[in-house]
């Protein structure tokens, strides 16, 4: 596992999502209002681009008519068929136990590119990071 | 159950190696704007003033509020124009991505259900031209559907009549939800002038028949008007076969299209069963219903049945015909199936490529 720079910080503000490359595959990363996650950009269901989906919260309810947002359970919400999965552990939210995509580690870290958008000179700094990352 | 494949000589098989054929593709209007050339001056004054009118008692909108907006896929909105509106992208995103080989287009915004008909035959008839304008001779790959303003008999026969042996048209398209069961003589000038054309004829999910969408009244949620689509499709097919449409019109040919298909096997057992006991009742029909379905009604593949024993779909599948179903991805619509990812694993090769388009290629002449 190797980590892989997707962008400075400061050209993925909250809400934003990028689509890099990494060893072949596409994987998706979002920063949720500050938080970043990555998952594989492939529904498990047809294979849709997980990255045109809709960034939304699990809505939940308690009985007929009552509608509840979750905030603290952000899904991404499948382009095609409407599959939610939760964007911190891929997991999807009718099947969490049968179907999941993938997830990737992300962190932040400061340092300075030292060749190309993907190679990194990274430095661990938990305060005051620079680039995203995604380990994968 | 296999069936073999139909002969073919070894070069076209190497052509049909790699066909796709897509029988729901949803072209849509940029603009209402896009079907004035086609309209008389009457008609375009008409439709600025007094708009569409369905079959059904809300002014504006749908009954039930869909999915997502425009109940197309996020990813199909075009620059401009709402999705299924660009043929570029349509290009792009659909035909060259999948490698589809033909496309048919079934408009479904005009429908042919207009409650003013003689509006209705005008706005089918613009739509049939703007489909070969806009649609059909710009890209090659694509074919029309013939709209027809189906709850006019005879004014559907005019406009089949008018299109037939012009090669951009494929079938003859109704919505599912008629004001009375499709069998009743008031639509069998349709099944008359398809037949004549050599046309099949097809029928798509949704439409507006003045009724609830279920038999037993208005549903509370848009997942149960999904739901209630092949009940709707049932109650079509054995009018046809029980008034007596499949022997009158002994040419005709009948395509269900986005109704899935795993009810088709149950319904033809129980239509054989009630046969059995009630012949007498419908003694115009000759033959078990069964064999009506089985020979005259071809099916789409789409939205896909997903069992949690995928070889359950396949049985199905078994059971419907590998001769009868009929690939379908509903692009640019929210309930779209990918042709490489949606159909069963489990399928051999050479019930893909029947599904893919061995089966359309023969429906259609191809």
């Amino acid at each position: 596992m190797a980590y892989h720079v997707v962008a400075a910080i400061e050209d993925m503000p909250p809400g934003s999502r990028r689509v890099i490359e990494v060893n072949g595959r596409a994987v998706a990363v979002f920063n949720v209002e500050g938080e970043f996650y990555a998952l594989l950009n492939r529904c498990p269901h047809q294979g849709a681009d997980l990255c045109n989906g809709l960034l939304t919260v699990a809505v939940t309810s308690t009985e007929p008519g009552i509608y509840d947002f979750d905030p603290s359970r952000n899904v991404i919400r499948c382009p095609w068929h409407a599959w939610e999965f939760d964007v911190r552990t891929g997991k999807s939210w009718c099947e969490p136990n049968r179907v999941k995509v993938r997830s990737f580690k992300t962190e932040v870290r400061s340092g300075k590119l030292i060749e190309g958008p993907y190679v990194a000179e990274t430095f661990p700094v938990k305060t005051d990071g620079t680039y995203v990352l995604v380990e994968a | 159950m296999n069936i073999a494949l139909t002969d073919t000589t070894d070069k076209s098989s190497v052509r049909q190696a790699t066909a796709l054929v897509d029988c729901d593709i949803h072209p849509a209007l940029r603009s209402a704007a896009d079907l004035r050339p086609y309209l008389s001056l009457r008609w375009w004054d008409y439709l600025q003033t007094y708009g569409l009118r369905s079959r059904h008692g809300f002014a504006k909108g749908t009954p039930f509020p869909k999915i997502v907006p425009g109940a197309a896929r996020r990813d199909a909105w075009p620059e401009a124009g709402p999705p299924g509106s660009d043929l570029a992208l349509m290009r792009r995103q659909h035909l060259d991505h999948h490698g589809i080989t033909m496309g048919i287009l079934n408009p479904l915004s005009p429908s042919g259900g207009d409650q003013n008909s003689a509006f209705s035959a005008a706005l089918c008839s613009a739509t049939n031209d703007w489909l070969v304008d806009a649609w059909t001779s710009q890209e090659p790959r694509l074919k029309a559907s013939v709209l027809v303003p189906y709850e006019d008999g005879e004014a559907a026969r005019e406009e089949i009549r008018k299109r037939a042996g012009q090669p951009d048209f494929v079938h003859v398209l109704l919505l599912s939800r008629t004001s009375e069961p499709l069998g009743k003589r008031r639509y069998w000038p349709i099944f008359e002038a398809a037949s004549e054309a050599g046309l099949p004829v097809a029928t798509h999910v949704f439409g507006y028949s003045g009724f609830p969408s279920t038999n037993s009244g208005w549903p509370s949620y848009y997942i149960e008007e999904g739901a209630a689509h092949p009940a709707g499709c049932q109650a079509s097919i054995a009018s046809m076969i029980f008034e007596g449409v499949f022997d009158r019109y002994p040419d005709l040919r009948f395509v269900v299209i986005e109704a899935g298909f795993g009810w088709l096997p149950a319904l033809a057992w129980r239509l054989d069963r009630a046969w059995h006991r009630m012949r007498d009742e419908v003694p115009h029909v000759k033959r078990p219903p069964s064999e009506y379905i089985r020979e005259r009604v071809w099916i789409s593949t789409q939205p896909m049945e997903e069992a949690p024993q995928p070889q359950a779909v396949a049985q199905t599948m078994a059971d419907i015909g590998w001769d009868r179903l009929l690939f379908a991805s509903d692009y640019p619509h929210w309930d779209f199936d990918d042709p490489k990812f949606g159909l069963p694993p489990s399928l051999s090769a050479e019930q893909r490529d029947h599904i893919r388009f061995l089966n359309a290629h023969t429906l259609y002449g191809l």
